[in-house]
C-alpha cells in the first residue's frame, strides 16, 4: 500500500447465504481509493458493486460472510474491526450518500436535526453549535433558503434539494473517504448535472477518497479518474477512466459501453401520408389541494394547452424533468384521469366523451406499459392470468385467452411455461417483457409506455427497446414513449415533445430536434446529458 | 387546525345523528311492545292501564313524532327516563361512567405500554427464543376467551393467594376517603384491567413487532448507522418513532370501542360500569337506557377518532391539516 493509498481493498470474498444463484457476492475483488480521486464502481444490478461499498462502511447484512481478503486503513483491517471501532469510523473518517434520498432520510425528523445528529453521534460541539453548523453546511452545498431548509422536514424540499442535504450531511465532520452509492440515479439530468458538479468540486477541495457507484457510464465519463468494472462479484477490468472508456479490453466492459444509447438518433423513413392514430388537442389539467378557511388553497397545472397527434405506426417521445407533466398527459390520454379540458381522439373516436360499457370497449385500443416491472405485476397472480385478465375481461374464451397468453410470451422472447409461474420468479428485463406481453393481449392500437425502461440495466435496455421496435413494426402500433433519457428517446422515437411546466415547449423530428434545439429548456435539458464526449467515442 | 376541528366536529354531529336515528328504528321495530312490557311488570295488564301508559309517554304518536321528540330531547343532553329504574337516563349514565373510564382507560395503557415494550423487544431479538416466547404468550392471552383469564385469576389472586380483592368498584362498607380510598379502588382495578390489558396487548405487540422490523429496512436507518450512531438511539429516535404511526391508528381505533366493549370484564368482576348497565338494560329490554347507552358508546368513538387524527397529525409532519 503506497503512502498515496486512502483505503486499500484486497482480494475481498464475501460468501452469499446457501441457495443463491451464485456462491460469492464478491469473488476476490482488490482496489485502491486515493486521496483527491473518484474510483468509479461501474456494473449491472447484482454485479456486487453495493456489497462492496457496504463492506467498506461495515453495513454488511448478517446473512453475508466474510471469507476472506482485507480492508486496510489508516494501518487496521477494517474487517476485523468490532462495533465500537466502527462506531468511531462510521460519519468521522468514512461517509456515505445513498441513491434515493427521499427514503434515505428520516421522514419525521427536520433536516437540521438529522445533520446535527452527525456530531451528536460523536460527542463533538454543543447542541447549539451543531445547528449552526448543520445551517453552515446547507449554505455549503447550495441549498436554497438554507435558513428555510434547515427547519424542514425531507419531503418538503425537492429530489436534488434532498440530495445536497445527504451530501451535506455524509461531509459533516470531514470524512477522508466518501461513499457514493448511485447518487444522482434518482435525478433528473439537470439535478444530476448539479449534483456530479457539487460532488467533484467538494472532493477536489478536501482531498477526499470518493468510492462513486454506478451503472451509468455517461456519469463514469463526466466523473472518474480511474474506474473499476463489476460482473458477477469479479473485477474483469480497472484502469485510469480514460483507458477504460476509450480502450475498453475486456468484451464485457465493451458490450457494457456498446450498450449506451448513442445520442446520434438513427434515421428514421417519414410518415406523413399516415392516418392519425390519436390526436390531443387543448388539454388542460389542474391539480388542486388544501383549501380551507386558514389556509391558501395549492393548485399545480399538470397540463395546459397541451397539443400533438400520434401517426399510425409512429413513436412519439414526451420528454422533460419530474414535475414537468409527462405522466398526468400519459394518464389524461389514457383517460386514467379526467381532463379540465380538451379532447383525446382515438381515430374517429372522441374518447374524452364516452363512458360506460362504451368506454371499457374503447380502452382496449389504448394500452399502457409501466416504469416499474416490480410493482407492475399483480404478485399473487400467476404470469398466465395476469395476461390472459384483460381479454377475459372484454368478453374472450377464457381457453382462447389463454393460448394466446401462451403464443405473446413466445412473441417477447419468453418461454409458454412462463405462464405457470409468479412474477418474483423472473428478473426485471423478463418483468417488463411480461408487462409488455399484457399490454399487447388487448390488441391495443396504442401503447403508452411510461419510462419503460429506465429501471433496466443498460444490456437489458437495449433488448427491451429492440423488442418494443420489433414489435411496432410487426404489429403496426403507435406508440406514446415518456422518459427523462434523452439518449432513450433519441434511439425509439420519430418525434419528440419536450415539456416543462405542463406545456410542450418544442415538438419536432428527432433528428431535428437533436441537431437544432430552438427553446432554451431543450438546450438545457441536452447539455445536461451526461458523457456526451465519451459517448461518441464509444459509438 | 382549528378550521379541520371545526369540519371534523360538524361530520361527527351528523354521522352521531344518523346513529340515533337509526338505532331507534332498529329498537321500535324489535318485536315487543314496550308499554305492554311495563304494565306486565306493573302487575296489571289490563287494557286501559296499556292506553294510560302510552299516552302518557308519547308511545300513541305516530314514529317520527316520537323520533322527532326523542332527538330533540338528546340535543338537550336528556337521553329519555328508564322506567325500570325509575331515573333519568342521562343521570344513570354519569353515575357509570367514571368507573368504566377508570377501567378502560387503565386497560388501554397497560395493553399499550406492554404491547410497545414487548412488540419493540421481539423485533429486537426476531427469530430468537425471546421473540418467540413472546409472540406465544401475547397469542395466549389474545386466544384465551376474556372470561376464563378473569376466572382464573380471581382463583389465584384472590381465592387461593388472597392478595387482591374479586369483585366491585370498592369494598361495601368500609367507606374510606381519601388516600385510603385510592388505595382501595386501586386493588379493586387490578385485576379487571390487567386481565383487559393482556388480550388487548396482544395486537400492540404484534403491530409494533412487524411494523419496526418493516421500519427497519428503511434507507433511513441505514443512513443512520453510517453516521456512527448507537444501536441504542438508532432503535429509539428512527425506528421506533416511524414504527408508532401504525399502532396510533390502531389505538385510536380501539380506545373509541373500549368505553363498549368492557362488558364481559365487567361482568365478571361485578364492575359497577357502563358494560353492566348496558347488559342489564338488555336483559330488562330497558330500551331508554340501551338506546341512551348506544348513544354515549358512540359519541365516545368519534371523540376518540377526531382525537386519533389530531394525534396523528401532530406525530407525522407529512400530513397536513388542508389536506
Amino acid at each position: 500500500m503506497s503512502a498515496a493509498t486512502t483505503v486499500s481493498i484486497r482480494n475481498l470474498k464475501l460468501a452469499l447465504p446457501k441457495g443463491s444463484d451464485r456462491p460469492y457476492a464478491v469473488d476476490d475483488v482488490s482496489f485502491d481509493l486515493q486521496p483527491g480521486k473518484i474510483l468509479c464502481v461501474v456494473g449491472e444490478s447484482g454485479s456486487g458493486k453495493s456489497m462492496c461499498a457496504h463492506a467498506l462502511m461495515g453495513l454488511l447484512p448478517d446473512t453475508i460472510i466474510r471469507q476472506a481478503g482485507e480492508i486496510a486503513y489508516d494501518g487496521q483491517n477494517l474487517l476485523t474491526l468490532d462495533d465500537a471501532g466502527w462506531l468511531a469510523l462510521r460519519g468521522r473518517h468514512i461517509a456515505m450518500v445513498f441513491q434515493e434520498p427521499m427514503t434515505a432520510l428520516n421522514p419525521l425528523m427536520r433536516i437540521g436535526d438529522q445533520i446535527a445528529e452527525m456530531f451528536e453521534a460523536h460527542n463533538l460541539l454543543t447542541p447549539r453549535q451543531r445547528k449552526q453548523k448543520a445551517l453552515q453546511l446547507l449554505r455549503e452545498v447550495g441549498l436554497p433558503e438554507p435558513e428555510r431548509s434547515v427547519r424542514a422536514y425531507p419531503h418538503q424540499l425537492s429530489g436534488g434539494q434532498r440530495q445536497r442535504a445527504m451530501i451535506a450531511m455524509a461531509l459533516a465532520l470531514e470524512p477522508a473517504i466518501l461513499v457514493a452509492d448511485e447518487p444522482t440515479t434518482a435525478l433528473d439530468v439537470t439535478t444530476q448535472a448539479q449534483i456530479l458538479e457539487l460532488i467533484r468540486d467538494l472532493q477536489r477541495r478536501r482531498n477526499m477518497a470518493v468510492m462513486f457507484i454506478t451503472h451509468d457510464f455517461g456519469v463514469v465519463s463526466d466523473i472518474a479518474d480511474r474506474v473499476v468494472v463489476l460482473q458477477h462479484g469479479k473485477v474483469v477490468e480497472q484502469g485510469a477512466a480514460d483507458d477504460v472508456l476509450r480502450r475498453p479490453q475486456h468484451p464485457y466492459t465493451r458490450a457494457l459501453l456498446a450498450a449506451v444509447p448513442s445520442m446520434q438518433p438513427p434515421p428514421r423513413t417519414p410518415l406523413a401520408d399516415r392516418a392519425r392514430a390519436v390526436e390531443v388537442v387543448g388539454l388542460d389539467k389542474t391539480y388542486v389541494s388544501g383549501g380551507g378557511w386558514f389556509q391558501p388553497e395549492r393548485r399545480v397545472q399538470a397540463a395546459k394547452q397541451v397539443n400533438f397527434d400520434i401517426l399510425q405506426g409512429e413513436t412519439v417521445g414526451l420528454v422533460g424533468e419530474s414535475g414537468s407533466g409527462k405522466s398526468s398527459v400519459a394518464r389524461l390520454v389514457m383517460r386514467l384521469i379526467e381532463p379540465d379540458q380538451g379532447t383525446v381522439r382515438l381515430g374517429d373516436t372522441d374518447f374524452t366523451r364516452i363512458s360506460g360499457r362504451a368506454l371499457r370497449k374503447e380502452r382496449s385500443r389504448i394500452q399502457m406499459i409501466f416504469q416499474d416491472p416490480f410493482a407492475s405485476l399483480n404478485p399473487r397472480r400467476k404470469v398466465g392470468n395476469i395476461i390472459a385478465d384483460g381479454p377475459i375481461a372484454h368478453g374472450t374464451d377464457p381457453a382462447v385467452a389463454r393460448q394466446r397468453a401462451a403464443e405473446l410470451l413466445g412473441l417477447v422472447g419468453l418461454n409458454a411455461s412462463a405462464m405457470e409461474r409468479y412474477p418474483h420468479e423472473f428478473s426485471g428485463g423478463q418483468r417488463q417483457r411480461i408487462g409488455i406481453a399484457r399490454a399487447l393481449a388487448l390488441e391495443p392500437e396504442i401503447i403508452v409506455a411510461d419510462e419503460a425502461v429506465s429501471a433496466l440495466d443498460v444490456s437489458v435496455q437495449a433488448q427491451v427497446l429492440n423488442l418494443l421496435e420489433d414489435l411496432k413494426a410487426r404489429l403496426g402500433l403507435s406508440m406514446l414513449f415518456i422518459t427523462h433519457d434523452l439518449r432513450v428517446a433519441a434511439q425509439i422515437c420519430d418525434r419528440i415533445a419536450v415539456m416543462q411546466r405542463g406545456g410542450i415547449v418544442e415538438l419536432k423530428p428527432t433528428a431535428t430536434l437533436f441537431s437544432a434545439p430552438e427553446h432554451p429548456y431543450t438546450r438545457e435539458l441536452l447539455a445536461a446529458v451526461p458523457g456526451q464526449i465519451s459517448s461518441s467515442r464509444a459509438a | 387546525m382549528l378550521s379541520f376541528i371545526a369540519k371534523r366536529l360538524a361530520k361527527a354531529v351528523v354521522v352521531l345523528l344518523a346513529i340515533v336515528v337509526f338505532n331507534f328504528m332498529l329498537i321500535r321495530m324489535a318485536p315487543g311492545d314496550p308499554a305492554m312490557v311495563m304494565a306486565g311488570e306493573a302487575g296489571a295488564s289490563d287494557q286501559i292501564f296499556v292506553t294510560q301508559l302510552r299516552e302518557k309517554f308519547g308511545l300513541d304518536q305516530p314514529l317520527p313524532v316520537q323520533l322527532y321528540r326523542y332527538v330533540k330531547g338528546i340535543a338537550t343532553l336528556d337521553l329519555g327516563f328508564s322506567f325500570r329504574q325509575q331515573m333519568p337516563v342521562a343521570k344513570l349514565i354519569a353515575e357509570r361512567l367514571p368507573a368504566t373510564l377508570l377501567l378502560t382507560g387503565t386497560a388501554f395503557v397497560i395493553s399499550l405500554l406492554l404491547g410497545v415494550l414487548f412488540g419493540t423487544l421481539a423485533a429486537r431479538f426476531a427469530g430468537t427464543w425471546a421473540d418467540t416466547a413472546i409472540t406465544i404468550l401475547a397469542l395466549i392471552f389474545y386466544a384465551t376467551p376474556l372470561f376464563w383469564v378473569a376466572l382464573m385469576a380471581i382463583l389465584l389472586f384472590s381465592v387461593s393467594m388472597d392478595w387482591l380483592p374479586s369483585f366491585g368498584y370498592e369494598t361495601v362498607g368500609a367507606n374510606y376517603t381519601g388516600f385510603a380510598h385510592v388505595l382501595d379502588v386501586g386493588a379493586h382495578l387490578i385485576l379487571p384491567a390487567t386481565t383487559m390489558g393482556l388480550f388487548f396487548m396482544a395486537t400492540y405487540a404484534r403491530m409494533t413487532r412487524a411494523s419496526m422490523l418493516e421500519v427497519k429496512r428503511h434507507d433511513f436507518v441505514k443512513t443512520a448507522r453510517a453516521k456512527g450512531l448507537r444501536d441504542a438511539v438508532i432503535q429509539r429516535r428512527h425506528v421506533l418513532r416511524n414504527a408508532l404511526l401504525p399502532v396510533v391508528t390502531l389505538a385510536g381505533l380501539q380506545a373509541g370501542t373500549l368505553v363498549g366493549g368492557a362488558v364481559l370484564t365487567e361482568t365478571v368482576f361485578a364492575w359497577p360500569g357502563i358494560g353492566r348497565l348496558m347488559y342489564e338494560a338488555l336483559l330488562q329490554r330497558d330500551y331508554n337506557l340501551l338506546l341512551g347507552v348506544f348513544v354515549v358508546c358512540s359519541a365516545m368513538v368519534l371523540a376518540f377518532n377526531l382525537i386519533t387524527d389530531l394525534i396523528y397529525r401532530a406525530v407525522d409532519p407529512r400530513i397536513e391539516f388542508a389536506s
